[in-house]
This record gives structure tokens, C-alpha cells and sequence, in this order.
């Protein structure tokens, strides 16, 4: 599971760091949209990608509770579970 | 510290366009002449963005409906219709697009946008399930977001991201409504609207088309893509808007569902705001009736579109994978856009400029709607327009205007 955690993890940074204008360090507390300046649009379409990598959905109020990188992997983590589960 | 201070970041962003040129954003015609004409800053304009697809706005019997409405019911009805009453001709309004379509049974809203608001936060409630096309207009997204159903997008039409969403769901409790448009606004492409109409009768979720910019253009009588594609049987719900082909403003839902009625009394958008005025009503019954037995109108918008479609792909600009009405430049950069919008506006051509994010992609749009009522002659003063800028900025080579002028 922890592996998998980091799996996420990691997706996601790496997935950010190449939707961000700003070279700057990405770590958990890391505001998607405020320290990275990614835009909306992207946002949108990058959880697309990572719900198309993870076989997830990920429900637009769950999307709007994202606020940080933490909270976007917790997410993520959450509803990979919820689908190996069904 | 003021409540506007989210919005900070959006002054900046005015004033660099602004200091381009115009703010896009607030065009001011000084006269509008016809359903292709304007005036903008004095200067005689082809109005080439305005989703006038049929070209009805100045239709003489139109205008003298609207007028006599006006005279003889006054000029509105001040109130909502649930509580303040019907005028009878919502009612004839209603059994009007129901027969249009072919439905039992319609509901008219007082805009577009509060259709969708109405309906989609309406017909699915807590655990219920609401699956969006991903590019859905903001009025699909808005209905969503005042429901309490849970909202899952699927990539923008892709009839297998879709099948996975509702696999997904299998075992899940509540109803599905799976939700597309006929024609995309922004780029004008089309809905692969029989697949996707195959995997949600597959997976038992009703399915909701909006035909906002179909109707009136695609099928043989004019009712949409799920006329032209033959699944009007398997599509549950249709809305649509009277502000686009029709010439007016409003909005409606038709469908066969029994006990549709009952929508009347707990849908919030429709009960809760003032109905249509008597002109807008009957201009839309006018020019609705013009829709059904003028089919020289969508043969006429259709050749238009193609004409201006060809005539900018051959230049070798990106206007997206179907002919449409709505046809869409898309460019690399905000700053030539908003130069080569500029520029066209100083040509007499209004468009519309679309920038992210408000636009499906990251790229901004320079985006046409063509009308039946543009003459060939106006299409093609249009094409040259987009040549000459295009070579301008260094966009289109001098070989391609020679072949989009042959």
C-alpha cells in the first residue's frame, strides 16, 4: 500500500512539475494552483490523465476540496482504494 | 481590503489586453443593420460571431409577431408562472416544440443557461450520478454544481472513457444521467452521439443531449445531431435554447418521460424567476414554424459553413475535425490572438476571441459562427481577411492565399 502511495505520489509531482511555469521545489503542502500557477484548464486536465492512470473518478466535489498536493495524493489514494474494493 | 480582492489578478490581465487594442469582452456595436450587418466604432462590420445560425433576427413576419404580442399582451409578464400565472401562449409555445420534436411533452425556461441549470439539478438529486462530457458549456456545469448528485466527467467525447465511468458505477445505487451537447460551442465538433447513446442504454443511464447549437442546422427536419445520427428513440431528454437559431432568447426541455409535469413544481430555475415576455414568445413560435417547412434555411447554413471552413483550412489554419457553423481558429499564442482579432475587427469582420481557460484546449480560438443569411460574397470578404492578417503575422505563406483566393 505504501508503495502504491508513493507510486502516487510521484505521478503527481512529476505531473505538476511539467504543468508548472514555476521551477520551484514541489513538496506536500505545495498549493496547486497558488504556488504553481497551473491554471484551471490544466488542473482539470491533468486529474483527466490520472484518472485515466489510476482507473479512477474522481467526483467534481472531491476535486473542489483539493487545495495542496497532499490533499490531491490523499484523494487519489482514497479512491484507488474505494475502486480495488468493488 | 475589499470582497473584489480574488479578482485581483484579473485587472492586470484587462489592462494588457486592453492596451492591444479593445476589451473583447465588451464589444459595443453602435447599430446593428441585419442579421449579418453591424456597426462597430463607426465602421461597417460583418457580424461573424453572433450564433445567428438561421438568420432570423430581422425576419419581417417574426418582428411583426413579436410587435403585435407587444400590443396586445403588453410588455411583460411580471411575474413567475407557477406564481403568478401563464399567459396562454407559453402554453402554445410548449405544445409547439413538443411537436416540433416529436415529444409529448415541453417545458419552456426564460434563457438557455436556466434549462440546464433547471434541468440538471433537478432530474438527478443526492445519490444520484451526473456524468459530463468534459468540455460541457458552463450552463451544463452549473446545473451540476446547484444539484446534489455526484458529479464525474468523462474526456470530452470519448465514447470509451465513457463506457469506463459507467463500469465503474455498475452496483452503484441511484439513477445516471449522462450529458453531451449536439454541437461544441467552441470548436464546432460534433458528439460521436450514436456510440455514446450505445454505452449508456448498455449501462441503463438515461441520456440528456443539449442541441443549443444543432438545432435548426443538423437533421432533416432541424431538430439536432440525434435527428441527423437517427437515436432521437434512445435520448431521453433534449434542451435547447431560442437564443441561437430561433432569434430570440429562452430555453426548453422536450422528452417522453412520463409525469414530465411534475418538473414544473420542484425544478427552482423554472419556478422561481419571471417567464418570457409576449414578443419573445411570439417571435419564437414564428420563427419555429419558419424552421419546419423553410428547410432552404439549413441548406443555406450548411453551404456557408463549408465555405468558410474550406476556405480557412486551405489556408492551412487549425479549424478542428467538423464542418459546423461554428467554425474556430485555434492559434498558439494569446498575443496573436488578440492581435489577429484586432486587426479583423479593423477589416469590418467581428468574431469572437476565446482565450483559455475558457476555451477546450490550452489554445486561445478565434472563433466564427456563420448564419444562412451571410451571402457568399461576405464569406469570402472573410477568408481574404483571415489570408491577409494570417500572412501578416507570419501565419499563412503567400502560395496559400493564392490557393484559398482560387
Amino acid at each position: 500500500m505504501s508503495n502504491q502511495l508513493e507510486h502516487i505520489r510521484a505521478r503527481i509531482v512529476s505531473g505538476l512539475a511539467a504543468a508548472s511555469s514555476r521551477s520551484i521545489e514541489i513538496n506536500g503542502d505545495t498549493h496547486i494552483v497558488r504556488d504553481l500557477e497551473i491554471d484551471s484548464l490544466a488542473v482539470m486536465n491533468f486529474i483527466l490523465a490520472l484518472e485515466e492512470e489510476f482507473d479512477i473518478s474522481m467526483p467534481l466535489e472531491r476535486i473542489a476540496e483539493v487545495e495542496t498536493v497532499d490533499d490531491l495524493v490523499a484523494t487519489v489514494a482514497a479512491l484507488t482504494q474505494q475502486e480495488a474494493r468493488t | 481590503m475589499s470582497l473584489l480582492d480574488k479578482f485581483a489578478s484579473v485587472k492586470p490581465q484587462l489592462k494588457a489586453l486592453a492596451a492591444t487594442g479593445r476589451n473583447p469582452f465588451a464589444v459595443t456595436f453602435d447599430e446593428i443593420l441585419s442579421a449579418t450587418e453591424g456597426v462597430l466604432d463607426g465602421r461597417p462590420t460583418i457580424l461573424l460571431g453572433t450564433n445567428n445560425y438561421l438568420g432570423l433576427t430581422f425576419d419581417a413576419e417574426c418582428i411583426e409577431a413579436s410587435r403585435q404580442a407587444a400590443l396586445h399582451h403588453g410588455t411583460g409578464t411580471t411575474g413567475s408562472r407557477v406564481a403568478n400565472g401563464n399567459y396562454a401562449d407559453h402554453r402554445s409555445l410548449e405544445a409547439d416544440l413538443a411537436a416540433f420534436f416529436g415529444r409529448r411533452h415541453a417545458m419552456v425556461f426564460s434563457t438557455g443557461y436556466q434549462a440546464n441549470l433547471g434541468m440538471l439539478s433537478t432530474l438527478v438529486g443526492r445519490g444520484d450520478h451526473l456524468i459530463l462530457d468534459a468540455d460541457s458549456h458552463a450552463s451544463i456545469y452549473d446545473g451540476a454544481r446547484l444539484g446534489q448528485a455526484e458529479v464525474i466527467r468523462f474526456r470530452h467525447n470519448s465514447p470509451e472513457d465513457l463506457r469506463k465511468r459507467l463500469r465503474r458505477l455498475e452496483g452503484r445505487r441511484g439513477g445516471k444521467l449522462v450529458v453531451v451537447e449536439g454541437i461544441y460551442s467552441m470548436r464546432g465538433d460534433v458528439a460521436p452521439l450514436q456510440e455514446i447513446a450505445a454505452v449508456a442504454r448498455q449501462y441503463g443511464a438515461d441520456l440528456m443531449i443539449d442541441e443549443a447549437h444543432s438545432m435548426g442546422v443538423l437533421g432533416e427536419r432541424g431538430r439536432g445531431l440525434a435527428e441527423a445520427v437517427g437515436v432521437e428513440d434512445q435520448v431521453d431528454f433534449v434542451v435547447g435554447t431560442f437564443s441561437k437559431s430561433l432569434g430570440s432568447v429562452g430555453g426548453f426541455c422536450v422528452s417522453n418521460v412520463d409525469d414530465f409535469d411534475l418538473l414544473r413544481l420542484v425544478c427552482r430555475p423554472y419556478m422561481f424567476t419571471a417567464s418570457l415576455p409576449p414578443a419573445v414568445i411570439a417571435s419564437t413560435r414564428c420563427a419555429l414554424s419558419r424552421l419546419a417547412v423553410d428547410t432552404g434555411l439549413r441548406a443555406r447554413v450548411g453551404a456557408n459553413a463549408k465555405r468558410l471552413y474550406d476556405g480557412l483550412s486551405r489556408l492551412g489554419f487549425d479549424v478542428g475535425p467538423n464542418v459546423s457553423p461554428v467554425v474556430a481558429v485555434a492559434l498558439e499564442s494569446r498575443e496573436v490572438a488578440v492581435s489577429f482579432w484586432n486587426a479583423l475587427l479593423d477589416s469590418g469582420i467581428y468574431v469572437n476571441l476565446a482565450l483559455p481557460p475558457a476555451t477546450p484546449s490550452n489554445h486561445p480560438l478565434l472563433r466564427a459562427s456563420v448564419s444562412a443569411a451571410h451571402s457568399a460574397e461576405q464569406i469570402d470578404r472573410a477568408i481574404e481577411a483571415f489570408a491577409r492578417i494570417g500572412g501578416e503575422l507570419g501565419l499563412v505563406w503567400p502560395q496559400m492565399r493564392a490557393v484559398a483566393a482560387g
